[in-house]
């Protein structure tokens, strides 16, 4: 279909109540056509939908120094098409100060998710930027300092009214140096001295949770300085960038709202047969199929160091190919271009079937949910397959020259993260170890032995400085095990603990195939003689193996010593936590109210006792909470 | 009479100004269309250099505010030779 069709097709859906499907052919729509007149098209039809689709509501506000009106719809666009329903608020031109300074601003007032702070070398810095050649090494030292200064007073500012996402945009390098060549040669250089700010704002961001850089220099150097500017545009309407370069803007912000969103995939399902190689194993052989250093082999070993990246940076890899599992198996293993090996993909699904239902078994198989997946496969029928019947999943469109292949998994969104955890880097390895678990239950008949055999240790601990991040980060993404599911930010949780009146524990769990990592935690609060469990969550991975229970029987034993009468929760059922529905009930809770959004549980501490299950060594750990 | 720039001018601009396309005429202006304020001026020019893979000037930009003005100033554009 054309653009004038695709626009009939959306209108007919939308009138005829298909919400899904005109959500579709909008994406479809976008991806032919993502100008700005297609933008204003897209964020019309999706205000007319949104009741009717499952949008995040998200609240972001811009802080600038120059025009990013026209960037407003082509975000919102992109972001609808993520599902993500964004409401954009514009800080006045150049009163950022202000608005961040007053605690009773409209910036505040708005309560926004999220913040970007969109300034330029030229507006912040003007003796870096133009002036630099007539000043002194004191003088552009002394501007550089006076800068960096300015940025820590906003960013203490903002965090002293609030605990939202900070993105401060870095600063650009000029497109040449105000002294030529003379630049590159002196330590005192004009590129050093805007450099020099960047290294600070990224040492603000590690010092402050919640506050990131957006790589603004590099961004425009990806996109080539001299094509970027447009000084007519800047001159006359303020906008610093040429009309085609808002969408480059544009998708680096998308690259943060996913992840802020939690908009993001924990697993890609790769196809094998000229996606992992060129050619076809079944067909061309070991030697026939394309994969080494050289053309043209070079673009799919390319795409393995890509997928090699992901897998290092805790995203799970797995296979969907249609193939003979021994062709498939025989270069998966021995095949002398591979760089990924079998012990990098958490599931392999080498059959005939269809790849929606390998999908779902995979999803299931890996326990997380179908819209955790991403799929990468260069056949567009089977992508079309996916997209129809599990319109859920991230299916990445490729082209048909592979040389771009690498390029555009390491553009994809959903792969992003804010933070990477200890946790994240040995994601791979986990799941290993998981394999191996299974195995060994399959082994022993009884399920109290299999406990037994598993030797599982327990440590909870209090929130750290140092385990900040995951915690958060599970809060932000624990679908399944999650009592009520709601989310905190790392500002959030820190403040929380901080202010007294929570407490926040964080639960690792080793066995003997390895260490589990941190996947639990739970906030409680004390008050009256209850002890209320504000959230309790846990990965998907350690569910079932009765550490659950352990992790209750210490919350009891905490809150007794705190002098609580009652340990109280809530469950809140969404359409993805049935896993924890039975949890209070099953461990002694009794239910005292039932409202429309969950149900309350109680458990009498004064009589009740809740004991750890005698297989599991609980470990409690007195972290201080610096 | 209706041409093929015109028609073209018209689409985008019902998109960016949110309008009705039915409701877009060759007469319709910064006066008559309520949304046609400053920033949606700007987005609406925006989109036309996308659309027509051209540059408008700063004077011709303060003139485009109507329809037939815009049609005018993509003609000049368009123009072979």
């Amino acid at each position: 279909m054309n653009i004038a069709e695709l626009r009939q097709e959306i209108e007919r859906l939308i009138a005829g109540g298909e919400s899904a499907a005109a959500s579709r052919t909008l994406s479809e729509l976008w991806a032919q056509d993502a100008s700005a007149s297609s933008a204003s098209f897209v964020v019309a039809r999706f205000e007319e939908l949104r009741d009717k689709l499952h949008l995040r509501a998200y609240r972001l506000a811009i802080l600038r120094s120059y025009t990013v009106e026209p960037m407003v719809p082509l975000l919102r666009a992109a972001a609808f098409l993520a599902g993500i329903d964004l409401t954009v608020q514009l800080s006045e031109f150049n009163a950022y100060v202000q608005e961040i300074v007053d605690s009773a601003s409209r910036l505040y007032t708005f309560q926004p998710d999220a913040v970007i702070l969109a300034v330029q070398t030229r507006d912040i810095a003007p003796d870096l930027w133009r002036d630099f050649a007539q000043k002194t090494v004191e003088q552009t030292q002394t501007s550089g300092s006076r800068v960096v200064t300015d940025f820590r007073s906003w960013v203490r500012n903002f965090r002293s009214h609030s605990q939202s996402h900070l993105i401060v945009q870095n600063l650009e390098q000029p497109v040449t140096a105000a002294r030529g060549l003379v630049d590159g040669q002196s330590s005192h250089s004009q590129h050093e001295a805007i450099e020099r700010i960047n290294r600070e704002l990224l040492g603000l961001a590690t010092e402050n949770n919640g506050v990131y850089v957006l790589d603004y220099d590099a961004l425009v150097a990806r996109h080539g300085r001299l094509h970027w500017h447009d000084e007519r545009k800047w001159l006359t309407v303020r906008l610093p960038m040429a009309a085609q370069n808002t969408h480059h803007l544009v998708r680096e912000w998308m690259r943060f709202l996913h992840p802020l969103t939690g908009k993001v995939a924990k697993a890609l399902v790769v196809d094998l047969d000229n996606t992992l190689w060129g050619g076809v194993i079944g067909e061309d052989g070991m030697a026939g199929i394309k994969l080494s250093g050289e053309y043209p082999g070079a673009a799919y070993q390319e795409l393995q160091r890509a997928l090699l990246e992901l897998h290092h940076r805790g995203i799970l890899l797995a296979i969907c190919s249609k193939n003979n599992p021994e062709d498939a198996q025989e270069a998966l293993r021995n095949h002398p271009g591979m760089l990924l090996a079998p012990k990098h993909f958490a599931a392999l699904r080498i059959n005939w079937i269809d790849k929606a239902q390998n999908l779902r078994d995979i999803a299931k198989e890996l326990n997380i949910g179908v819209d955790s997946l991403a799929f990468l496969d260069d056949n567009p029928i089977e992508r079309q397959q996916v997209r129809s019947q599990l319109p859920e999943v991230c299916v990445i469109d490729l082209p048909s020259d592979p040389m771009a292949f690498a390029r555009i998994v390491r553009e994809t969104p959903v792969f992003e993260r804010l933070t990477l955890s200890a946790e994240d880097r040995q994601r791979g390895t986990y799941y290993q170890a998981q394999r191996e678990r299974e195995k060994l239950e399959q082994t022993i008949t009884s399920r109290d032995d299999f406990y037994r055999s598993l030797n599982q240790e327990a440590e909870i601990a209090p929130l750290t400085r140092a385990t900040l991040a995951r915690v958060s980060q599970l809060a932000n993404k624990t679908n399944q095990f999650n009592l009520t599911s709601k989310r905190y930010t790392e500002a959030q949780l820190w403040e929380m603990v901080a202010s007294g009146k929570f407490q926040c524990f964080s639960l690792r769990v080793k066995d003997r195939f390895g260490d589990n990592g941190l996947v639990g935690v739970a906030i409680t609060k004390s008050a009256e003689g209850a002890c209320e469990i504000d959230t309790l969550l846990m990965s998907c991975r350690v569910i079932g193996r009765t550490v659950e229970t352990a992790f209750l029987s210490f919350l009891a034993a905490d809150a007794r010593e705190r002098g609580a009468k009652r340990l109280e929760g809530w469950f809140l059922p969404t359409k993805k936590n049935a896993p924890a529905k039975d949890f209070y009930s099953s461990h002694g809770f009794n239910k005292v109210k039932e409202e429309n959004d969950g149900s309350q549980w109680t458990l009498d501490l004064t009589s009740e006792s809740l004991p750890c299950p005698e297989w599991v060594r609980l470990n409690v750990l007195n972290g201080d909470s610096q | 009479m209706t041409s093929p720039i015109f028609d073209r001018v018209r689409s985008i601009a019902a998109d960016v100004l949110q309008a009705p396309a039915s409701q877009i005429t060759r007469e319709s202006s910064t006066e008559t269309i309520g949304s046609w304020d400053s920033v949606h001026h700007l987005n609406l020019i925006l989109a036309l250099e996308q659309e027509f893979d051209t540059q408008f000037d700063p004077e011709e930009i303060d003139k485009m505010t109507s329809i037939q003005r815009i049609v005018e100033a993509v003609e000049n554009k368009v123009k072979p030779g």
